[in-house]
């Protein structure tokens, strides 16, 4: 039991976390809370510090919004926090889909769907970044935040916050769309959102530490990273930091890793090591 | 990586993201068009409060957890409601269905006071003199339909009248010879645009089964009138068109003649 816990410390951790401020967002709904109020959108903690989705903020410059002066703030909080800490931890420790394209993935693992399945529909990594650009485009055309439109990040929270009318069509869809038709598909390939934090947390001080000598090669880490490919160039190959940026400094390859040749560490305070 | 490969899988990325942006850009364009949409005091014009709403939905819970709110058959009744997938508004932006929830008009006006991005502002709250009032709030306009208004039939109504906020400023009754009695008077319920906030109050009073009182978006309800009409009799009005910027003039055949000629022509003058 205590091993159980042991290693899946960060997933329980995680899930905590994420469904802690889920339930503080609708309990400042329902009863009034003010620890955290709002939406993942914008939100305001404890009654006075503004936080604000970074790529929604960048969408409504591009839809021609004039910004206020409360979301410019919250831009930057949220900017700095995952940009000089945390990297893309929020995809993997704030996002309620997470938890969603995380079932799917785990579900496609024990279905052995990647084993016996058709070969998936296949998108380039960097496709999601194409598509946040292309987004921006498309919120000057239309003179609105585009995405906002279909964010099942932002219907998903608010849908348990407010009310969710027929947003579970888009969360089914992407659950099927993870478990059937792409292999993590919605947070690696597709997601702009994702985007946006990994270019945001690509220079972070928290990030996942490799120790060649100790790596036995098992190959347990490549089973339930959902960015494989960031591991590929350090796994085995090299001691030294996981620096690729769509590393979501969840934790996992860690939790699974039993020779402990994985660990959190701070970048920049570790000497000797590549960086 | 070879160069080829490379720029054939970042052609192929950019190409697929195309994909999505076009359906994306028709989607929006279908979805961000909901003009029947009520809006909290203090919205910025349709336009531009899609595009400077962020949907955090700060506004929603200032109104559900007023100090005050109304109950009614031990029930809260909420006003702001956020859209989801499939209500009539842009998903994530604020509206109130008047007839079920109407605008209680806060003093303190909390939504407007709530809002983060400015797409609720003081500044659509103000009266000429620049006092921020919710009295001052436009969210809409009543509309009266005189088919099914009972008032109109000449039945003693005035439910609407009664529950308006701005009660004889922004709802009067007027009083008209029924004729068809000959000894009765229609006590007619008339709005009027400059007082009316479009709380919905007297939507969600009528006591007709679908509401003869309607409010509807100032946007869809009201027409605009153009610098060539003016009313003679008002200073204020002239005003308005002091600075008309249509220069245009009707020209006919009888406009060649000047007024008097033209009323003259074919007169026969006694010699």
């Amino acid at each position: 039991m205590s091993n159980l816990i042991k290693n899946n410390r960060y997933l329980i951790l995680r899930r905590v976390i994420q469904i802690v401020i889920l339930f503080l967002f609708f309990a400042a709904n329902k009863w009034g809370w003010n620890i955290l109020v709002g939406s993942l959108s914008t939100s305001k903690m404890f009654d006075t510090i503004p936080l604000s989705d970074p790529y929604a903020v960048i969408q409504m410059f591009f839809a021609g919004a004039v910004i206020s002066s409360d979301l410019i703030l919250g831009f930057l909080i949220v900017v700095a926090f995952y940009g000089l800490i945390a990297g893309r931890a929020f995809c993997s420790w704030v996002c309620p889909v997470n938890m969603i394209t995380d079932l799917a993935g785990w579900l496609r693992r024990k279905l052995k769907i990647d084993e016996y399945g058709k070969r998936q529909l296949l998108l380039p990594h960097q496709f999601k970044y194409w598509f946040a650009l292309v987004i921006l485009i498309v919120s000057a055309i239309t003179g609105t935040a585009a995405f906002e439109y279909i964010n099942p990040v932002g219907i998903l929270t608010r849908g348990v916050i407010f009310s969710m009318g027929f947003g579970w069509t888009w969360i089914v869809a992407i659950f099927l769309f993870d478990l059937f038709v792409m292999k993590n598909g919605w947070c690696s390939y597709v997601c702009p959102l994702g985007a946006t934090y990994s270019i945001i947390g690509s220079k972070s001080v928290v990030k996942v530490l490799h120790n060649k000598d100790k790596c036995t090669a098992c190959g347990n880490c490549f089973k339930v990273c959902p960015e494989v490919h960031v591991l590929e160039n350090v796994i085995n190959k090299k001691s030294g930091f996981i620096t690729g940026i769509e590393c979501r400094n969840c934790g996992r390859c860690i939790e699974v890793c039993y020779d402990e040749a994985l660990k959190f560490n701070l970048k920049n305070f570790v000497k000797g090591v590549e960086k | 990586m070879d160069r080829r490969k490379f720029l054939v899988q970042m052609a192929q990325a950019f190409g697929a993201s195309i994909v999505g942006g076009t359906v994306l850009t028709g989607f929006v364009k279908e979805n961000q068009d909901k003009p029947l949409a009520l809006r909290p005091p203090g919205a910025l014009n349709e336009s531009d409060f899609i595009k400077t709403c962020i949907r955090c939905g700060l506004c929603v819970e200032a109104c559900k957890n007023r100090k005050n709110p109304y109950v009614e058959s031990g029930q809260k009744v909420i006003t702001l409601k956020l859209g989801a997938p499939g209500d009539k508004v842009p998903v994530g932006t604020p509206y109130f269905v008047a007839r079920t929830g109407p605008c209680f008009m806060c003093d303190d006006i909390p939504c407007m006071n709530a809002c983060p991005s400015g797409a609720l502002t003081p500044e659509k709250c103000k009266n000429s003199k620049g006092e921020v009032a919710i009295d001052y709030a436009r969210m809409g306009i009543a509309v009266i339909d005189p088919n099914t208004c009972i008032a109109f039939w000449g039945l003693q109504c005035a439910a609407c009248y009664r529950a308006c906020p701005e009660i004889d400023k922004a709802i009067t009754i007027e009083w008209k010879e029924n004729k068809r009695t000959g000894k009765h008077a229609y006590r007619i319920p008339v709005v009027h645009g400059n007082y009316c906030t479009g709380c919905g109050m007297c939507e969600k009073a009528c006591v007709t089964e679908k509401p003869a009182i309607k409010v509807l978006p100032r946007e869809v309800a009201m027409g605009k009138v153009s610098d060539r009409y003016v009313k003679g009799w008002s200073k204020k009005d002239q005003e308005r068109v002091k600075k008309a910027s249509t220069t245009t003039t009707t020209k006919t055949k009888r406009s060649e003649l000047n007024p008097i000629k033209n009323l003259n022509r074919g007169v026969k003058w006694d010699e």
